[in-house]
């Protein structure tokens, strides 16, 4: 063996040429979304999505993507060095972790060492949904990007601003306005100059120089046509002062900007009012469809109104209010008394949220059990509810099947009139967009109004 | 292009240049060749961080076949370096020939000496040991990784074929690569040689007394049972039996079974070869007459990268024992072992080379781990009692057998499960009958559920696995109406 080792430098343009992983961290990324798509319902089911910061960052669990191979079980023992003074019965670590710490990273000799869950932004969980859902793109934008509509009038002028505002007309205006009145003082200034000349051997008079400066320095930083200095110290006198004369550049005090007010509306004001009937068992696909009908009806109304509050009412026979995260996971058997989240609806309404400055919106999510003694009295209050609300809506959520041996309440509220009550029947996911789209459909503001 | 965005532009220290590196290659060279190694031509190649997180997620390859697995295995590698969790090696080197390295530009002086006597300490090995030497063509290493590569790439860009048929197969022989023969100097026999020995075996031996014995009945063996011996090689025996592969996918398996060879042997020998490799760079770097701040630097690195680790196995601690071990009883031995072994027959040189060419990790262990070694590296056994682990056997006079075993059990393929092809028309409807040689410990059986999926999806059969599970015979089946468990009387 002879001295022909080769050392390779390093060399940046090649480290940074090769990044060889990025194909495949690229395909590994995909499969956890797939992953994560696979399993949206179980993770939009269990999170807090309404109105909720879009960065924020869920754990979610993955299944699919773990590597798997004949390994041995639990019941094999291994071996491992102690400190010294092992003994038996000594506990040296927990199973489910790789063993006491395996260094052996080959091969995978026990399972356990692959991680299952990822981090991902609501964002991107929203988004999933929205292909989960099959919403149509166009649609998706809309309710992707939350773009309050709030309004702006033009109010007087100022002489500071944004660029953007900048009046030329009126700007232009105040320069010759200044133009007229330097004219005087300038005249004055060449005649005490002419006379001064004699006495003078190089550079201007003090006076005239102030009165150069005034004009010309300042004006320096405002526009490219600055005063020629060196001309002006070259052959200072009068043949550089008429220079000055024939350009008069704009200064600072001439600039006006618009002046913009943001005027917000009063109309702008939304209240969602999210009522669920809880008596019943919610599973996970009845949650994920009540999540995200209410997910997209919040999303929805915070693309139009610039202020939006959602109020989530849960009950039984008796009714509350709660927060998102007890909306979804309340569960409670017994009677239902639809009405009684009816009245507590009006009830907050009256309190809070008075129909002259809110824009209304109710939805009901239930299973369609109620009590028959109880309906004239949801019936009332769904009748008063449709009166001071946008749009109040009833859906029941039957996952597919369970429609044809439970009662449902669609027939009752079909008696009511109103133009802006809807009902809607949702049986699979894929019934969300459609009903969704019909529920909105008879909103009794239209847009642009 | 990197994923980093500080890699490679902030100013650079170190306190070495190229030519110190060369200069200490050549010393380093000259004692390899006084030692007595036998290398192959070595190459280094400096790399930052980002280059070897590269290298780390494909083997050490530079040229790989793509797979997501491997994006993953970089995420990981990466997520764990950038928290801290775990640093980066000092080195990585591939067994080729010449065999390649990569060095941390970001290493001071000492430890890219220290690195460099290691890497020669690697190269020895895999150019002399016996597991390597069967394995694997060094010369051709690179070569065909690139090819393989080449291929798969080929075929993900074929618009008739693409990355989903790519990754079917891909994924279910990932999850089956292991299950293949571990120790190649083991001639596997053809099916006409098997057919010669079954022949064999059914004639019995030749009777001098036939003439007076009654005539034996030879049974004559099932010549159309595939196979004829149970088969290792899952991987290879689906892509020569299932006739509904196409070509690519037969290739695919080809590629993953070559691949997985390449790495049994390095599995089958990391403690040997990272206690070789430690050894030679302590006996270098002393014999090296270091400055004596590099000399102190060195002392604790190599104590950092060498130490016990309670709760652990570190294959560098225990592999260094049993090196310094060996050559302390060939040189130095004790009374009471000349009175047992007899006094040393041959140089510790001499029997240390022996041991580097015909032993692999598992009859390293047996044959060199002593009981006093054991005791004083307080290797222990545990075994899982509920939530915890606890210690179960310790190396004492009547436990340090059994722990032995257990580590044994636990080191190279030996932590694998063994899994052959009993027969491939099973039942009359080419279901493939698997059998696991159960030695006490029992297969994870989510795992072995979906490794049976991946192993149904490749032979395109119901597939049955034989199994222990709890002490009881079982059958695992993975067909089109699922998996289930069945005991077996």
């Amino acid at each position: 063996m002879s001295g022909d080792t080769i050392f390779r430098e390093y060399r940046i343009s090649d480290a940074e040429r090769s990044d060889r992983s990025a194909g495949d961290r690229l395909r590994h990324r995909q499969k956890v979304r797939e992953s994560i798509r696979e399993n949206i319902a179980d993770i939009i089911a269990e999170e807090s999505i309404i109105g909720k910061d879009k960065d924020r960052v869920i754990k979610v669990p993955l299944r699919g993507i773990k590597e798997y191979r004949f390994v041995f079980g639990d019941n094999s023992p291994g071996a491992s060095q102690g400190d010294g003074d092992s003994r038996p019965g000594q506990v040296v670590g927990k199973t489910g972790k790789d063993g006491p710490g395996k260094g052996d990273e080959h091969a995978g000799d026990r399972p356990g060492v692959d991680y299952y869950e990822t981090d991902v932004t609501l964002e991107e969980l929203i988004e999933i949904m929205f292909e989960d859902l099959e919403l149509p793109n166009l649609e998706r934008r809309a309710l992707r990007e939350i773009q309050s509509e709030y309004s702006s009038r033009r109010k007087g002028y100022r002489k500071v601003g944004i660029r953007i505002r900048l009046d030329k007309r009126r700007t232009a205006k105040q320069r010759v306005m200044r133009m007229l009145a330097a004219e005087k003082r300038s005249d004055a200034a060449a005649r005490a100059l002419q006379e001064s000349q004699a006495d003078r051997e190089n550079g201007a008079d003090a006076d005239v120089d102030g009165a150069l400066d005034e004009i010309a320095l300042e004006d320096s930083a405002l526009d490219e046509g600055t005063i020629d200095e060196e001309a002006l110290a070259d052959s200072p006198g009068v043949a550089a002062f008429q220079r000055v004369r024939h350009r008069f550049p704009f200064h600072q005090k001439d600039l006006r900007y618009k002046h913009v007010e943001v005027d917000t509306k009063e109309e702008s004001n939304a209240a969602v009012i999210c009522i669920m009937d809880t008596s019943g068992s919610m599973d996970t696909m009845k949650k994920y469809l009540a999540r995200s009908f209410f997910f997209l009806l919040y999303q929805f109304i915070s693309t139009r109104y610039r202020n939006v509050e959602i109020v989530f009412i849960a009950h039984h026979t008796e009714a509350s209010e709660v927060t998102e995260e007890e909306f979804f996971h309340k569960g409670e058997s017994g009677g239902t008394f639809i009405s009684s989240g009816y009245a507590k609806a009006l009830e907050i309404i009256a309190a809070r949220y008075h129909p002259s400055l809110w824009n209304l919106y109710a939805f009901h999510c239930s299973d369609g059990d109620n009590f028959d003694s109880d309906n004239p009295a949801a019936l009332k209050d769904a009748e008063e509810l449709a009166e001071i609300c946008n749009l109040f809506g009833y859906g029941e959520i039957k996952p597919l099947g369970s429609r044809y041996y439970e009662s449902s309440m669609l027939n009752v509220f079909r008696r009511i009139q109103a133009p802006n009550f809807h009902t809607v029947l949702i049986e699979r996911k894929e019934d969300i967009w459609p009903s969704f789209k019909a529920f909105l459909a008879k909103d009794r503001v239209k847009e642009g109004s | 292009m990197s994923a980093t965005p500080n890699s490679g532009v902030a100013p650079h220290i170190t306190n070495w240049s190229l030519n110190d590196l060369v200069e200490w290659d050549e010393r380093i060279l000259e004692k390899v060749a006084e030692f007595g190694l036998s290398c192959y031509p070595q190459e280094f190649e400096l790399c930052d961080h980002t280059g070897m997180l590269g290298y780390m997620a494909y083997s050490g390859m530079p040229s790989h076949y793509p797979h997501w697995s491997y994006g993953k295995s970089y995420e990981k590698l990466k997520t764990l370096y950038d928290h801290g969790v775990s640093g980066l090696p000092y080195e990585m080197v591939i067994n080729s020939n010449p065999a390649i390295a990569y060095l941390m530009r970001d290493n001071s002086l000492l430890l890219q000496i220290l690195t460099v006597a290691h890497v020669y300490g690697h190269n020895d090995f895999f150019k002399n040991n016996f597991t390597f030497k069967s394995a694997t063509r060094a010369e051709l290493t690179i070569e065909a990784f690139k090819s393989a590569a080449m291929r798969v790439r080929r075929y993900v860009e074929d618009p008739s074929i693409g990355v989903e048929k790519v990754e079917r197969i891909l994924d279910a022989a990932h999850a089956l690569s292991w299950q293949c023969r571990r120790n190649f100097a083991i001639k596997k026999l053809s099916p006409l040689e098997q057919m010669a020995r079954a022949e064999d075996t059914a004639q019995g031996r030749p009777d001098p007394f036939q003439k007076i014995h009654a005539r034996k009945t030879v049974e004559v063996p099932d010549f159309h049972k595939v196979p004829l011996e149970p088969d290792e090689d899952l991987l290879l025996f689906i892509r020569d039996h299932n006739p509904f592969l196409a070509d690519f996918e037969k290739d695919l398996l080809t590629i993953v079974d070559e691949e997985a060879k390449y790495f049994i042997s390095m599995m089958e020998t990391k403690i040997m070869n990272e206690g070789w490799a430690s050894y030679w760079h302590k006996r270098i770097l002393e014999s090296l007459d270091l400055p004596q701040g590099l000399h102190l630097e060195f002392i604790v690195n190599h104590n950092q990268v060498v130490r016990p680790i309670p709760g652990q196995i570190n294959p560098y601690h225990l592999g260094l024992k049993i090196w310094e071990d060996i050559y302390r009883r060939y040189t130095t031995p004790t009374a009471d072992e000349i009175k047992r072994d007899g006094p040393p027959t041959k140089s510790a040189a001499e029997k240390m080379f022996e041991v580097r060419e015909v032993e692999r990790d598992a009859s390293f262990l047996r044959r060199y781990l002593t009981e006093e070694l054991m005791r004083e590296m307080d290797i222990f056994e545990y075994e899982a009692r509920g939530e915890e682990l606890v210690v179960s056997k310790v190396a004492d006079d009547d436990g340090w057998k059994e722990v032995k075993a257990t580590l044994i059990k636990s080191v190279g393929t030996n932590s694998i499960p063994v899994l052959k092809v009993e027969d491939a028309d099973f039942g009359g409807n080419r279901t493939l009958y698997v059998k696991h040689d159960h030695d006490g410990r029992d297969l994870h059986i989510e795992y072995a559920e979906k490794s049976l999926n991946y192993l149904q999806r490749l032979w395109g059969r119901e597939v049955v696995l034989e199994t222990v599970l709890d002490g009881k015979r079982s059958l695992l089946c993975s067909n089109d109406r699922g998996f289930s468990v069945r005991a077996l009387k």
